[in-house]
């Protein structure tokens, strides 16, 4: 088949590739996205995941090592399987941050940290170039197949011009179609359905080779099983470690590799075709797995010995003189090599672009003014130029690796550079306590050792590193060789390097998770993480900012473009209830809008711009949460005032209380004074008249005996009076002493009620009791007690005004303190007196006076006190209620009270 | 994350749902399970059919794998159909039960 036919073929499938990208990328246009957003094309874009590496080298993989080659698609295949735990959740939080990158994902996670952003960056930039090395590699190869067996006899020109030619074609169409769209979240609808479409390319031709190996030269299954059986295939063993080793290794690639990530998340328009991918993704790996045995052992029955198995798929159809067949697998190849390096260099651009140029930009310009000049075509160009320069990197592994290692080795190495990410990742996601700082050590030391162990070793002996170092190791410190590190030389190179470099990556994150303490972004970011699904609000970082709209317009246009910008503050306003273009920047706006943002340049990238477009403005979460500390600290203090306040007014009640007592008792003293100088010339009155009708010597003797008699009585009340006084000034005093006795309670009431009887003998009162409950011993002053008692029933005895006067006495013994109540059936005491009766010198009227004074009440009070008990007026019983309470036991007696009882006073009104 | 809105039993819809997504969160260890058994197979009892034989089995496994995935997809989907509108409730089933 002539080379020029072939390059035909090659312009010709190329430019189908751009008139479907640049069709689909006029309908999306046009905003009919339809059938593009379906699960199918999704799971279609999904198959990047097979490379050139799996069209050919999966053949040459069977023909080496067996059925091992099964591992790189069963691992993925338990990850889809199995997408409701990672997956889904991968998926729901890259869409809900609006994650560009697998970079921007780790950056994000651990609050917004530009550092990872850059190492992560960096990693996938060092694992993609030799996969990408790979994809010329074979392109190139399957060139020099056609070249080798055209009977022409051209000589394919140069294989370094051909990998050059095929970079560059690869690098413009990535850069046509990769960076039409800044915002990644866009979604590139051209590229990937035309990645789609090379799917179905590459799944047809290898099908299409399988089909005719095995009906048309093997002569059915039957055929082939028994060409395994004859082949050198057969003599495969399965090895453990390498099994389970490498199913796990392609199961994490499936996750962290950045070009699958790319599709897998990023280009994620809807939840629900994960559901379907989880099954059609693994049909179309087993698809793609289904012919590779039998194509290698045909292979290996019909070429001769020392051809490349890598090329089966190409040299077995040409062998039987299918030339169209060839040309259909060739397609197959190459479609499948294209469609990953243009993933892989969009995947790479973004990062490296968000995470490395523009902050590099964005800090060199700091001291200008902020944001001038176009980000916009700043990011673009800053992409086109990553995506050629991943390209060069690409081909600069190729030239130096010479293309001569199996294609299958050079994959496992990225494969387990790639999965250098996944603790970082999965730990992000599923535990809130990694920090940064573990991340960054779990990275750089699982990179280090992927590097030292795997990656430079793999350019031979004598390639980077010294055949001496890789024999006996630095310095002769054997235990540290490149390759049986710690002294583990019995393992696989490639299962080696993996088991150390994930255990010390995972050692590091772990331990410096556990040891640090995350930032207050760290920790936010890692709740919305870890709790995607449940989370509503977003992460409130910013404040109420001083930051203009129209500022925020101006460098929003910058990045998403004029139009849409202006449709977002369009809507935003709208939300908000106002016309126009500019909304108020509240946190929840900003904050939208730095998502927004983060959309296109990554979530880093965006905070910072958005931080130095509104200067100091823009309060930081830190600034945040120094703010809410100072507001505890302010919410604190006024507390402590407002409770002091409410005690300040408290005692101000209780002063006006007070005073109003003061007043009261004043006027009331007052009044008393009046009436005990009343009180005391009445008898005085009658005293010093009738003494001088007796001074008169006329008088009979039984009248001088008569009037004798008045002024005795009328002395003897004064006598009572004073008494009284007396008395209580001395209980008030606290000087009394007490005379501790034990006795009945029935008795000192009877007692009482006996002496009562003597007062207002001309009133009947009916009084009942409860006798049982009366049935216990008191150990105190009891005659003191008695007093109050006779007190109490004479009062009643005096003032009750019922028609039929009536005393309950109502005893209730209850654990230490007895309680007495006495309550009559009159009309009581009005509410505005209760406080009142047991003032001294306190009468309610004087109407049925019977010659107090006015003092009783406030005796048997102090009384109460002296005796550790109070006597207090009980409302609500129908009638005029006291209750007196005591404890059973004096208690000892304290240090004498000396100032008047002014406490009691107040608790006992 | 709030117990006090999680309601300790469900109805049979919502119960059916939830062993479902028991079923998903399984699939990948049972496969995983099934894939490693080659690991254990003597080799070397029949030379020849040895590798064909390994080949039928995982292929087969693979298939099963597939089937069952599609299966509980599918129901899922379904379900999630039935309850659409309800999204807040969905979300929260990931790790109820």
């Amino acid at each position: 088949m002539p080379f020029n036919v072939l390059v035909l073929a090659c312009l010709l499938y190329v430019i189908f590739l751009f008139l479907v990208a640049f069709a689909v990328e006029r309908r999306a246009d046009e905003g009919q996205v339809g059938w593009l957003r379906s699960p199918l094309i999704y799971t279609l874009s999904l198959s990047i995941y097979c490379t050139a590496w799996t069209f050919y080298g999966a053949v040459g993989y069977a023909a080496r090592s067996g059925l091992e080659f099964m591992t790189i698609y069963l691992g993925p295949t338990l990850v889809f399987v199995g997408w409701w735990w990672v997956l889904r959740k991968l998926v729901r939080i890259g869409r809900v941050q609006r994650v560009t990158s697998i970079a921007d994902l780790i950056s994000s996670r651990y609050g917004k940290s530009p550092i990872l952003g850059v190492i992560v960056t960096l990693m996938a930039v060092a694992a993609s170039t030799p996969y990408i090395a790979l994809q010329l590699q074979s392109v190139t190869l399957s060139f020099g197949v056609f070249a080798s067996q055209t009977p022409e006899g051209w000589a394919l020109p140069n294989r370094d011009a051909t990998a050059i030619w095929v970079a560059g074609g690869l690098a413009v169409f990535t850069v046509l179609f990769g960076t039409r769209n800044l915002d990644a979240n866009e979604r590139h609808h051209g590229v990937v359905t035309a990645i789609a479409v090379e799917a179905v390319v590459k799944l047809v031709a290898l099908l299409a080779v399988g089909v005719f190996v095995v009906w048309g030269l093997a002569g059915g299954p039957m055929g082939v099983i028994d060409k395994i059986g004859d082949s050198q295939i057969s003599e495969w063993q399965i090895r453990p470690g390498r099994w389970a080793g490498l199913t796990f290794l392609s199961a994490a690639a499936v996750l962290c590799l950045p070009r699958m990530f790319q599709v897998l998340v990023v280009e994620n328009s809807d939840e629900r075709h994960l559901a379907t991918a989880s099954w059609a993704f693994p049909l179309y790996l087993l698809l793609m797995s289904l012919f590779v045995v039998p194509i290698a052992v045909v292979g290996l029955e019909i070429m001769p010995s020392g051809a490349n198995p890598d090329l089966f798929v190409l040299t077995v159809p040409l062998a039987a003189e299918k030339g169209g067949l060839a040309m259909l697998a060739f397609l197959g190849g190459f479609s499948s090599a294209t469609s990953m390096v243009i993933v892989a260099a969009i995947a790479l651009a973004t990062m490296v672009s968000n995470h490395i140029v523009t902050p590099l930009w964005l800090t060199l310009r700091h001291g200008g003014k902020p944001v001038s000049g176009d980000v916009r075509r700043l990011v673009l160009t800053a992409r086109r130029l990553s995506i050629a320069g991943v390209l060069a990197l690409g081909y600069s592994y190729y030239r130096l690796t010479g293309g001569g290692a199996a294609l299958a080795a050079i994959g496992l190495i990225s494969f387990a550079g790639a999965a250098q990410v996944l603790p970082a990742m999965m730990g992000g996601i599923f535990w809130r306590g990694a920090t940064r700082t573990g991340a960054v050590a779990g990275l750089c030391l699982g990179f280090a050792v992927w590097l030292y162990t795997l990656f430079l070793p793999s350019f031979g002996p004598d390639g980077v590193m010294s055949a001496t170092l890789l024999a006996d190791g630095p310095g002769g410190i054997s235990w540290l060789r490149p390759q049986a590190l710690f002294g583990t030389a019995g393992m696989d190179p490639l299962l080696h390097a993996l088991l150390w470099s994930l255990a010390l990556n995972t050692g590091a994150f772990c331990i410096g998770s556990i040891l640090t303490f995350p930032g207050p972004v760290e920790r936010l970011q890692a709740a919305q993480f870890v709790e995607v699904y449940d989370q509503g609000a977003g992460s409130g970082g910013w404040g109420q900012s001083a930051a203009e709209a129209e500022d925020l317009l101006i460098m929003a246009q910058r990045i998403l473009g004029d139009e849409p910008a202006q449709a977002f503050f369009q809507a935003e306003a709208t939300a908000q209830g106002k016309a126009g273009y500019l909304p108020d920047t509240t946190p929840e706006f900003v904050d939208r809008l730095e998502r927004r943002l983060s959309g296109s340049v990554g979530a880093a990238t965006a905070h910072a711009m958005l931080a130095q477009i509104a200067g100091g403005a823009v309060v930081s979460v830190e600034e945040l949460m120094a703010v809410a500390n100072e507001t505890a600290q302010i919410m604190e203090y006024s507390a402590q005032l407002e409770a002091k306040s409410e005690e300040l007014s408290r005692t101000a009640r209780a002063l006006r209380e007070a005073n109003d007592k003061l007043t009261q008792l004043s006027v009331q003293k007052d009044a008393f004074l009046s009436q005990i100088s009343h009180e005391l010339r009445t008898p005085m009155t009658s005293i010093r008249a009738f003494s001088e009708i007796l001074m008169d010597d006329e008088l009979p003797g039984e009248m001088q005996v008569k009037y004798a008699g008045i002024i005795h009585a009328e002395a003897i009340r004064l006598t009572r009076l004073l008494d009284d006084l007396l008395e209580l000034s001395v209980l008030e005093a606290g000087r009394v002493t007490l005379n501790r006795q034990s006795a009945n309670l029935q008795t000192l009431i009877d007692r009482a009620v006996a002496a009562s009887g003597s007062v207002a003998p001309g009133r009947s009162l009916t009084i009942q009791r409860d006798l049982p409950n009366e049935q216990v011993t008191v150990e105190t002053d009891t005659d003191r007690l008695s007093q109050v008692f006779i007190n109490l029933v004479s009062n009643a005895r005096k003032y009750c005004d019922a028609e039929r006067p009536t005393l309950r006495i109502v005893a209730r013994p209850g654990g230490g303190r007895i309680t007495v109540d006495f309550i009559d059936n009159g009309t009581g005491i009005a509410k505005k007196d209760q406080a009142l009766i047991f003032e001294k010198f306190s009468r309610l009227s004087d109407q049925n006076r019977a010659g107090g004074a006015g003092l009783g009440l406030a005796i048997c009070r102090e009384i109460m006190a002296n005796l550790g008990g109070t006597i207090s007026y009980l409302p609500g019983q129908g009638g005029a209620a006291f209750r007196v309470a005591f404890p059973r036991r004096l208690p000892r007696r304290e240090p004498a009270r000396n100032e008047p009882a002014d406490a009691e006073r107040t608790a006992a009104s | 994350m709030k117990p006090a809105r999680r309601p300790l039993f469900l109805a049979r819809s919502s119960y059916r749902r939830r062993r479902l997504i028991d079923a998903a969160r399984l699939l990948p260890a049972f496969g995983a399970f099934l894939l490693i058994v080659p690991v254990f197979w003597t080799p070397g009892a029949h030379t020849i059919q040895d590798t064909a034989r390994d080949g039928l089995y995982l292929f087969g496994v693979w298939f099963l794998l597939i089937v069952l995935a599609a299966l509980i997809a599918r129901r899922i989907a379904v379900n999630a159909e039935v309850e659409t509108g309800n999204t807040a409730t969905r979300d929260q089933n990931r790790d109820g039960d």
